[in-house]
């Protein structure tokens, strides 16, 4: 909402200077988006009549002006401007004026002297672009300061409302709040009932009173539509944002800022038959105001002729019978249409008008014929005709009910010390009636306040009022808990510290993403996509992170990082199981996952370490970290990841996620000139660890026998481990394998594996004749289970 | 008995002139060794009268003593000497870089995230999360947002289908909270905070399609919106670690809370709004079936980003999510 200071000054006059007002609105609750003056600020420039123009003796585009300003002796004035002649009346920079760039000094023009400028509207900072100087008409008065001429010392306010606040989208509503605040009183403009000076009169029918609760309409004969829109409204209408169109347009527009009240005014000649309010028929259409064509469906609220529909109700006319230069009579309409038949439709046409903007969120069903007076008078006033009598078409309009105010309640709700007799004043303020009584106030709020529907409303209303900055700062008094804290549950701060710790670089990348991404990188062939993304690389919500950590890395490289560990922890977005998802639920399904990404060198570049390259194992042993050494890796394929250096990471049997290599292809497309390495794991599994329990810690000491055993080069290590743990061998405590050897002195297609193997009693000193028992047994398991040859 | 004092001078000279243990060793046994003048003069002894005996051994172990101590003085000054050459040739250019090791670091967004929690976790307040593609039934209605409100015109809302949308806001938390916990059977005190991502249809040098927020709630018989004012001031102090920083409050609409506020806070001399909040609306406390006669209580949402900036001087939003290596480092702890 846009408005200029001096408007609202005729409705009410408060004591405040343009910033106080701003001020005060802000804190009220009408922010104050924008505030500035109506032009830049410039002096000593007046109304001057050109007198004479003869040509520069010396310069072929420059003109010798007297400028009339007033005074004495017209001043002589060089001037280049293509519009300056003789009899035009235009601004005029004395000696000494200050403009926005310039000073305006005596001067010489190709030696000729010069006693001040000509002005265009863009010199005087009223335009961007001017072509000549700014015209004014035959009635300005000479000599007159500009300032006051064109009443620039304005000042215009933009007002961001919320939507709860309709009533302010008027002077009169911004007039009343202003009241409300200041207590300064309020002078409405004077709105005569225009005398009926024809019989003619337009026939309205409203057949949904539901939608439209009340219908006034009339007709004025005889306009002259081609009047030019008086200086003083068109400069209101543009401070408040809007551009002059044509007479008649212009003064809907007028009221409509003024009162609130959305108008529109048809071409008498072009309504065929009865107007009839209704709903749209099946297949109508209508040709709007601006060109555009609308397909109309049952719910659409139209007033229709005979012809069909001629207006969208209450969003936007349709073009044939808009008023036009040539137009003689003309039909004006003030309707009231009701916030739920609005809701959405403009919208839904790709529409949003001042009008539907109004109705959308309430428009004072109180105040509907005072509007069409307001326009009645003035279409007389500047483009004459005669008035017929009102039509008018009222059924139930709403009803403000009643809301009762407990005193105690404001006290509680908004922990401030007010006075029961202030409140009712301030509810006075409000233009709020009410009856009293010990404990509380029944409140009848006026018709354009729509959002008065219950008490919270009114306490709002107080508190407002009160003043928000007003409000003490109070701690709260509340008993005090401790939280439960499960010692077995990690939180996401171990998680995220635990991957910091490591050397990884936390990041943050959106949670939708290119859809390639999910459809190749993570082989997703159904991803969840949004309707309206914000790009199209962004148009896929990710069931995964390492697209995201992929672009982080693209993106650093781009820039001369040579090595980079980074991770993520966030959302992942799945479908939820179609059997399980009821009516209303969350289709949807979201895992929290931590990813990470390593690439190049495994340590920073420096002196005392031999370099290489990040690889499987480095990302393995974080896994193991973040699983506490519990997770399963098995060989499975992912489409990321190298088919000969992946795994499923497994916890507790539930597959929780991938780790390897990024697969080559990948690292093609990406233009990467290394591998990467790759993790992701769903973190609910990871967080819930056991409570530690005690074992006693034996004093006796473990024996330690290290073994090399040569096996096929296809047997896993992990399968080895697996099996000695799984055989329970008696008083093996521990096997660990620490050294793997290919080359000289075995066999092509073999390895030889190392292992410490720690033996122990934990009940008494161990003999060597157990010690060996509990070794032979394990070699002759080896041997059973994977061919192992004790290696000499 | 021939006096033994010379024995003394003169193994401390001998002893002075060895570099070495085995000269040293050598040496001693001059002296102490099996015919070492010492060793003989203690094995005449037994020559001696039984009254001459005891006085004779003392003179002897007098002068035995001090040669000792000359040997093992010797001794160890030979070793230290030999010690302090193998330390000189040992020295390291302790100006060497340190080996290094790679360095982590946390987002911005989530040591300011870590650091709410921290503070509000300090006055008892627990930590609620929900999901991110969340029903319009949360989102907009639960809320006293129903469809067609001028109020959804305010959320630049993603759509993922006509009954989903990316959560505008963390304020749904609140209704899923609220519900939770009364099919739990508990009733209010409820003191939470719910931080995550949030995504609204808006991007330019101020606004990213994706950002963080906390929503706050606290519920109980009688919070005022003065305990709010309160607790979000004394939040934002400890927070920015400043004791003059004030919240001024400015009315505001927000379905899902009445009175309304939007929060600005006191900074360099102006005002910066930090997010907006007010009394948890009855309609909002109807739909999880919490009476509102009983009962009230508060809601805040804060922009994470924005605090995260203020705090670390940050000059673009745009930073936070362009995941450049060289600006994220710069919070490595």
């Amino acid at each position: 909402m846009q408005f200029s200071e001096h408007w609202l000054h005729q409705f009410v006059n408060p004591k405040l200077d343009a910033d106080e007002l701003g001020h005060a609105l802000t804190m009220a609750g009408l922010e104050v988006e924008d505030q500035k003056l109506a032009a830049l600020l410039f002096n000593n420039v007046v109304v001057g009549e050109i007198i004479s123009a003869e040509k520069h003796p010396d310069a072929d585009r420059l003109q010798l002006c007297k400028v009339d300003v007033g005074q004495d002796k017209p001043l002589q004035i060089v001037c280049g401007a293509p519009n300056a002649r003789v009899g035009l009346k235009a601004p005029c920079a004395m000696v000494g004026a200050k403009l926005a760039d310039f000073k305006i000094k005596r001067a010489k023009v190709r030696g000729i002297e010069s006693l001040g400028m000509m002005c265009s509207a863009k010199e005087l900072g009223l335009a961007e672009e001017a072509d000549g100087l700014l015209e004014f008409p035959a009635s300005a008065t000479i000599g007159q300061d500009v300032r006051e001429y064109l009443d620039l010392d304005d000042t215009l306010y933009t007002i961001k409302l919320t939507p709860n606040r309709a009533d302010c989208l008027s002077i009169l509503g911004v007039a009343r709040d202003v009241v409300a605040i200041t207590g300064a009183p309020l002078t409405l403009p004077a709105i005569n009932e225009a005398s009926v000076t024809t019989d003619k009169t337009q026939i309205v029918k409203v057949n949904q009173s539901a939608a439209c609760p009340s219908y006034f309409g009339r007709v004025v004969e005889g306009v002259n539509a081609k009047v030019a829109t008086p200086d003083w409204m068109v400069r209101r209408l543009e401070r408040s944002g809007l551009r002059s169109i044509t007479v008649i347009v212009d003064i809907t527009n007028y009221v409509l800022l003024e009162l609130g009240q959305p108008m529109h005014a048809f071409d008498l000649a072009k309504i065929s038959g009865d107007i009839n309010v209704r709903f749209a028929q099946k297949d109508e259409q209508i040709k709007l105001l601006n060109d555009t064509e609308a397909k109309l469906v049952a719910d659409d609220l139209v007033i229709a002729d005979d012809s069909g529909p001629i207006a969208l109700a209450g969003i936007m006319g349709d073009k044939p019978t808009s008023v036009t230069d040539e137009s003689n009579s003309i039909f004006l309409e003030a309707a009231f249409f009701t916030r739920d038949v609005m809701a959405g439709k403009a919208r839904r046409h790709g529409l949003s008008t001042d009008s539907s903007y109004r109705f959308e969120r309430g428009v004072d069903y109180g105040n509907t014929k005072q509007a069409l007076e307001r326009a009645t008078g003035l279409v007389l006033d500047i483009c004459g005709g005669q008035a017929g009598a009102i039509t008018e078409a009222v059924a139930t309009l709403p009803e403000r009910k009643a809301v009762t105010l407990r005193y105690a309640r404001v006290l509680s709700v908004l922990g401030i010390d007010i006075s029961k007799v202030e409140t009712g004043t301030l509810l006075t303020q409000l233009g709020f009636s009410f009856t009293e009584s010990d404990d509380s106030f029944v409140v009848q709020a006026p018709t354009y306040r729509f959002d008065i529907e219950r008490e919270a409303d009114l306490i709002e209303e107080v508190a407002r009022l009160h003043g928000y900055d007003k409000i003490p700062a109070i701690a709260p008094v509340a008993n005090l808990n401790m939280l439960p804290l499960p010692a077995a549950t990690l939180s996401m701060s171990w998680l995220k510290d635990s991957m910091q710790s490591q050397g990884y670089q936390e990041v943050v990348t959106y949670s939708f993403v290119e859809g390639s991404w999910e459809r190749d990188l993570l082989a997703n062939a159904n991803p969840i996509t949004l309707k309206n993304p914000i790009a199209s690389n962004l148009s896929t919500m990710r069931s995964g992170l390492w697209g995201g950590l992929l672009d982080v890395l693209t993106y650093n490289l781009n820039r001369k990082q040579e090595r980079a560990m980074v991770f993520e922890v966030g959302s992942t977005f799945h479908h939820a199981d179609k059997a399980q998802v009821k009516s209303g639920d969350n289709a949807y399904r979201e895992e929290t996952h931590v990813a990470g990404l390593c690439y190049g060198a495994s340590l920073p570049e420096q002196w005392s370490e031999n370099e290489r390259d990040f690889d499987f194992y480095d990302v393995k042993a974080l896994v193991e970290m973040l699983t506490h050494g519990q997770a399963e890796y098995r060989q499975e394929t992912h489409s990321a990841l190298h088919p000969g250096q992946s795994a499923r990471v497994y916890l507790q049997g539930e597959a929780i996620g991938w780790i390897g290599k990024l697969h080559p292809k990948w690292q093609q497309k990406y233009d990467l000139p290394k591998s990467a390495t790759l993790f992701e794991l769903e973190v609910r599994l990871l967080l819930s660890t056991a409570l530690p329990v005690y074992e006693e810690v034996s004093k006796f000491i473990a024996v330690r026998r290290d073994i090399a055993v040569v096996v096929d080069d296809s047997v896993e290590a992990g399968a080895i481990i697996d099996a000695v743990v799984a055989a329970k061998i008696s008083l093996l405590q521990k096997i660990q394998l620490f050294d793997i050897y290919q080359g000289k002195g075995i066999e092509g297609g073999k390895k030889s594996l190392a292992f410490l193997i720690l033996i122990q009693d934990t009940h008494k000193t161990i003999v060597d004749s157990e010690a060996e028992a509990a070794l032979a047994e394990l070699l002759k398991l080896l041997e059973d289970k994977f061919c192992a040859q004790l290696r000499n | 008995m021939e006096n033994l004092d010379h024995l003394i001078t003169e193994s401390q000279a001998d002893f002075a002139a060895c570099d070495n243990t085995t000269a040293l060793d050598d040496a001693k046994a001059k002296y102490l060794g099996k015919t070492g003048a010492l060793t003989s003069a203690l094995k005449g002894l037994g020559k001696l009268s039984a009254e001459e005996r005891p006085k004779a051994g003392a003179v002897i172990n007098v002068v035995k003593q001090s040669v000792e101590a000359a040997l093992n003085s010797r001794r160890e000054a030979i070793l230290d000497a030999a010690q302090a050459k193998q330390l000189a040739g040992e020295s390291l250019d302790i100006t060497l870089p340190a080996r290094a090791q790679s360095t982590g670091g946390l987002h911005p967004v989530t040591l300011t995230l870590q650091r709410i929690e921290q503070l509000f976790h300090s006055i008892g307040f627990d930590v609620a999360t929900g999901p991110e593609i969340e029903t319009d039934f949360y989102n907009f209605t639960a809320l006293n947002i129903p469809e067609n409100h001028p109020a959804r015109a305010m959320h630049d809302t993603f759509y993922v289908d006509d009954d989903h949308v990316l959560r505008t806001h963390t304020s749904p938390v609140q209704v899923h909270y609220m519900e939770d916990v009364l099919k739990d059977n508990k009733t209010p005190p409820l003191k939470i905070i719910a931080p995550g991502r949030v995504y609204r249809v808006d991007s330019d040098a101020t606004h990213s399609p994706m950002f963080h927020q906390v929503e706050g709630l606290w519920v109980d018989e009688d919070i005022s919106f003065a305990n709010l004012k309160g607790v979000v001031q004394d939040f934002l102090q400890k927070f920015f670690e400043r004791d003059d920083l004030t919240v001024r409050f400015r009315p505001s609409f927000f379905p899902f809370t009445e009175p309304s506020a939007e929060m600005d806070m006191s900074w360099n001399g102006g005002w910066l709004e930090i997010g907006g909040c007010g009394m948890v609306h009855p309609e909002v406390f109807k739909h999880v079936n919490i009476d509102s006669e009983k009962y009230q209580g508060f809601a805040f949402g804060l922009g994470v980003e924005r605090l995260a900036m203020l705090r670390y001087g940050v000059n673009d939003l745009r930073h936070f999510f362009n995941n450049d290596l060289r600006f994220l480092s710069q919070f490595s702890k």
